[in-house]
């Protein structure tokens, strides 16, 4: 019986190390003689500083110096070395560059000082005068001028089949609307942060908040010109990202360059305000057409999303790639263009584009249903797609039909009244709501390594990142099935630039990814350890292929004859080995290139709307999710209960307010910035189909980091208009919109 | 965050003698609230007097059958005390709609009438906001302002004050027992906070040198028929958008007494005696609350973003006195 670890409910690896404290973050690792780095910010959106006055600040005792963009060291100048690998096409702001001020809130100067408060403190006493030019940051008033990037980050918006404008005007039912939610920030639990040890002779080692090593480390590597041996990055742990750790920010840059100009380790920690300073999701206004036939078929989509970006770059992002996923229609149309405003780029936020651009097509397929006059979930299902139209490719797998019978039954589905404002509870309106997702389960390169030491010690490694999705735990559950050792055994290690290389710990892709890497280094080991014990003649493997073995209970065993066995520690010891060390690079097969794939979700909902007073309670949710093969149901279930949280949260709460008088988001704290409470978040059920994928990568995994929240915000919304007769099209859904 | 002095007071006339002779002193006791403003620049004392060690922290029954709370018992112990949880359950309640149980552990009574606005504008040091900085603007009467005020604001400040407590303690009528160099004297809580008007740095008629030292609450704790009624954009750790402190003393379904205060619609918990006066002698019903209602929200007048509050808080005071009176018509 071979040991089964992957799809085992495995704690995490590194819980407990997390939950006392020993699991370190990049603002806690510390060096002799620390200093602390404090970044000033502007107070303007746009224009110039004109006079920066240090001298007070710099009288503080205890402040060790002040870089401005006067005083900086050379930097490179060319765009491509600020670019990193999360880049949009443009411009990278580079900090500290010049005196030109691109949007509120800009790094201006860093305070290095003996300690954090006195660097605070003499932070606040650099003076600062502004040559202030008119800023645009009203989005609906910009939007005159929305322009079609030359280069898209995300999908060009593929181009449009069938007769769309046509078949809308002929459709028998049709629906146009606007759909928009606002910008909304990240804001992760940890705060973004970098310490930057100085080694000498110009070397440096930091730690910083990132989603992957190896972007910091070529960022440094460009802006500095460092050669790769002298940057070492470390991110063992991240307290959250989301997407905000994909691109390399600012204090990675102050940390770095107050280290090598003052040759002594720094620290820059953001303040939460600060964390409203960089990239954001973009403020996106969506226009939906559909139109359906008598019978309930959906004939036309007309797709138009327009998104905030900034002055020098052009985020965007997949918003209106979803109806050629999620639905059969032969006449389609869609457009994607960019607002630019005077803020600082948008960034990539869980499921970028995808809850966005849902979030717009649920409701509206939600809205068509009820014009049909027929159930959403039967709406929807008369209108499966079983290929992915955008590409014209067929799916590697879709259980989605399978997640709306499991969740229906669940949720009582069946009981529903289809009627809204039919259910009610003293004054309490009770709606039901549906909506479906998909996210992109892809797999990139990746490399990992493996070390077995004759004590029977598996050590794995990636220069991946944990950001709290549970990727020490897969790992870990991979190698130790793999090589048919006790979970004890295995380590995994991650978050280090001198581990084999790989791709930013974003887009759900993980999983696949660095999973397939481990699945192949350990395959690449058994073969080793197969080869060594093939040198000894009378060795009863010497004949044998690798598919002849099988790795469990820490021996090497033949799969046929199990008694013909010899234990791992054995094996190294008997060949003198201290230890046995392979490399390997995965790639995804070829035959990828044939399929689509998607992971895809089913999210029912119930809430609780007050009829006077418009609050809203999410009281049962029902996630159901066809995301391949699940590696630890435990680690999953956290991911989409993850997600679903954040729906509400997107659904009902998440409003960066930008003030047009200042060009600033004004409600930068995690007092009036709203995120779910536990008192908002009630009964959540996760359900995880079966779903057999040999395609999508040797694993079978879809990743689970998106799924989860894409289907949320939209099912709140279309059981608000069940309960209430009220379709609320703008987010966040609060209380004055629906009383 | 400025360089500051610190001292503990052992009794109440040194805290006193320190607050009224140190330039730029301020009394510390929680510091929930005043150490983040200090972290942020918008409150930069020179000198801070640490008054929680003065004997302060207890409650006691006084001789007119009413209940005295200590200005350093916390929030927490106030909302769980026996005798506030049987006889001022609105209190009760109002004190727990508030914050989290961690800053009510931290947070005292008398701190808690104390605590600053929370306009965004009054926390970034890069706007203008009269009450940071007098003469510099508001910021948000032309910005957002979907929680500032409906009712009492000036064209200097249109802040609210976002304590849930003291909403409770405006409809049970408390008194605010306050010492300083000129001696001893109780502000009823109605005259405690101030309305913004020209002067919208002062929040409130406790002097700078005068220090919190108790909050009575009279006999009548309207403990048979109250409620705490609190809107906000989630269902908790947040502030009122609307919040409605609502208690009836009935006879049978007859109305001898209500008391009704508003929270987070003004610079001060909000109260319209004459609007309460059009109960006495009412049946308690749908039909004769709404008049009062819409006698509250008569003067109010809303901004871009927060005028809905004028239907809510209407809405919200019938809710409550529904409650209160325990009907469903």
């Amino acid at each position: 019986m071979v040991t089964k670890q992957i799809g085992k409910p495995q704690n995490r690896v590194d819980g407990r190390d997390k939950v006392t404290g020993r699991a370190r973050y990049a603002a806690e690792f510390s060096a002799t003689d620390l200093a602390y780095g404090v970044v000033v910010s502007s107070a303007i959106a746009k224009g110039k500083i004109k006079e920066m006055d240090t001298s007070e600040a710099l009288r503080v005792e205890g402040v060790l110096d002040i870089f401005t963009s006067e005083n900086r060291p050379k930097l490179a100048s060319y765009d491509s070395s600020f670019q990193d690998e999360d880049a949009p096409p443009g411009s990278p702001f580079r900090p500290l560059f010049n005196r030109d001020i691109l949007f509120n809130m800009q790094p201006i100067a860093l305070v290095v000082a003996e300690t954090y408060e006195l660097a605070r403190y003499a932070a606040s006493l650099v003076k600062v005068e502004y040559e202030t030019e008119e800023h645009v940051t009203n989005f609906e008033a910009e939007r005159t001028n929305a322009y079609e990037p030359e280069e898209y980050k995300s999908t060009p918006p593929p181009d449009p089949w069938g007769k769309p404008e046509t078949a809308l005007k002929e459709a028998e039912h049709r629906i146009s609307e606007v759909y928009s939610h606002p910008s909304q920030h990240h804001n992760p639990m940890e705060m973004h942060a970098s310490t930057a040890i100085w080694e000498g002779d110009g070397r440096i080692t930091v730690y910083d908040k990132i989603q992957g090593v190896l972007n910091s480390q070529e960022y440094i590597m460009g802006v500095f010109g460092l050669a790769k041996e002298d940057v070492r990055v470390l991110s063992p742990f991240v307290g959250g990202a989301f997407g905000s750790g994909l691109r390399p920010q600012y204090q990675l840059f102050m940390a770095v360059m107050a280290t090598l100009e003052l040759k002594r380790s720094v620290r820059v920690v953001l303040t939460r305000p600060q964390m409203f300073s960089f990239g954001h999701r973009p403020k996106t206004v969506q226009q939906l057409s559909l139109g359906a036939s008598a019978d309930g078929t959906l004939e036309a989509v007309v797709h138009h999303a327009f998104a905030e970006t900034s002055r020098f770059e052009d985020y965007s992002e997949d918003v209106i790639i979803w109806p050629g996923v999620l639905y059969k229609c032969e006449n389609v149309k869609l457009s994607h263009k960019l607002v630019g405003l005077d803020v600082y780029t948008p960034l990539d936020m869980r499921a970028p584009g995808g809850t966005t651009g849902i979030f717009a097509l649920e409701c509206a397929i939600d809205e068509l249903s009820y014009k049909v006059g027929m159930d959403p979930v039967e709406f929807r299902l008369k209108n499966y797609s079983v290929k992915d139209q955008n590409v014209n490719k067929p799916f590697s797998s879709k259980e989605l039909q399978e997640c709306y019978r499991q969740g229906a039954e669940l949720f009582g589905w069946k009981n529903r009244n289809p009627q809204p404002r039919s259910m009610r509870e003293g004054h309490n309106l009770i709606g039901w709501g549906v909506a479906n997702g998909a996210w992109e389960a892809t797999q990139k390169p990746s490399g990992a390594k493996a070390v077995l030491t004759k004590e029977g010690k598996l050590t794995v490694s990636s220069a991946t990142a944990d950001i709290g999705t549970g990727t020490y735990t897969i790992m870990s559950q991979i190698a130790a099935e793999c090589m048919g050792l006790p979970i004890e055994n295995v380590e995994f290690k991650l978050g280090d630039s001198s581990l084999p290389q790989s791709p930013l710990e974003g887009g759900s892709w993980t999983a696949s990814t660095v999973g397939s890497a481990v699945k192949l280094v350990c395959e690449k080991l058994g073969e080793k350890l197969l080869e060594l014990a093939q040198e000894s003649d009378d060795s009863p493997f010497k004949e044998v292929s690798i598919e002849e073995v099988e790795f469990t209970d820490g021996q090497m065993r033949l799969k046929e004859d199990t008694s013909v066995a010899i234990p791992l520690t054995q094996l190294l010891k008997e060949n003198q080995k201290d230890s046995v060390q392979v490399e390997a690079e995965s790639k995804p097969a070829d035959e990828q290139e044939n399929y689509s794939p998607y992971s895809h979700s089913v999210v029912f909902v119930e809430v609780n709307v007050d009829e006077d007073l418009g609050t809203i309670k999410v009281t049962r949710v029902v996630s159901a999710v066809a995301g391949g093969r699940i590696l630890n149901p435990k680690t999953a279930w956290s991911q989409i209960l993850g997600g679903v949280v954040w729906g509400i949260g997107m659904a009902l709460e998440e409003y960066s307010v930008m003030d047009h008088q200042y060009g600033r988001f004004i409600n930068h704290d995690l007092a009036e910035y709203h995120v779910p409470v536990n008192a908002d978040v009630h009964d959540v059920e996760v359900i995880f189909v079966d779903e057999e994928d040999q395609i999508v990568n040797p694993l079978g995994v879809k990743g689970l980091g998106e799924i989860g929240i894409v289907s949320v915000a939209p099912a709140i919304a279309n059981a608000v208009y069940h309960a209430t007769g009220k379709r609320v099209r703008d987010l966040p859904i609060t209380l004055d919109k629906v009383m | 965050m400025k360089p500051f002095t610190y001292t503990r007071a052992d009794d109440i006339t040194s805290a006193v003698s320190e607050v009224s002779q140190q330039e730029g002193a301020k009394v510390i006791a929680g510091g929930t609230n005043l150490l983040d403003l200090m972290k942020i620049d918008v409150m930069q004392p020179r000198h801070l007097i640490d008054i929680t060690r003065l004997a302060l922290n207890t409650i006691e029954e006084t001789a007119q059958g009413g209940l005295l709370l200590g200005a350093l018992v916390t929030n927490a112990d106030t909302a769980y005390h026996e005798q506030v949880e049987q006889r001022y359950p609105l209190l009760s309640h109002a004190i727990l709609a508030g914050a989290t149980a961690q800053l009510r552990n931290k947070a005292t009574d008398g701190g808690n009438l104390l605590q600053r606005t929370r306009c965004y504008y009054f926390y970034d040091t890069h706007t203008a906001c009269n009450k940071r900085e007098p003469g510099t603007g508001c910021s948000a009467i032309h910005g957002y302002n979907r929680i500032h005020a409906i009712l009492g604001h000036s064209e200097h400040c249109i802040a609210t004050h976002p304590s849930d407590m003291a909403v409770a303690l405006a409809a049970l009528e408390a008194r605010i027992h306050v010492t300083g160099p000129r001696g001893e004297r109780t502000i009823p809580i109605a005259d405690f906070h101030r309305l913004p008007g020209d002067t919208p740095e002062k929040d409130t008629n406790l002097a700078d040198d005068e220090i919190i030292t108790s909050i009575e609450l009279p006999s009548k704790g309207f403990a048979q028929h109250y409620t705490y009624l609190k809107n906000r954009d989630r269902a908790s750790y947040a502030f009122a958008l609307v919040s409605v402190a609502a208690g009836l003393d009935m006879e049978g379904d007859t109305i001898q007494e209500a008391r009704i205060a508003l929270g987070g619609v003004a610079h001060k918990p909000w109260r319209n005696p004459e609007a309460e006066a059009l109960l006495i002698g009412k049946r308690a019903s749908r039909e004769n609350f709404q008049p009062v209602a819409d006698a509250y929200v008569q003067k109010a007048k809303g901004f871009e973003h927060n005028s809905f509050k004028i239907e809510l808080a209407c809405r919200s005071i019938v809710r409550a006195l529904m409650q209160a009176a325990k009907i469903d018509q």
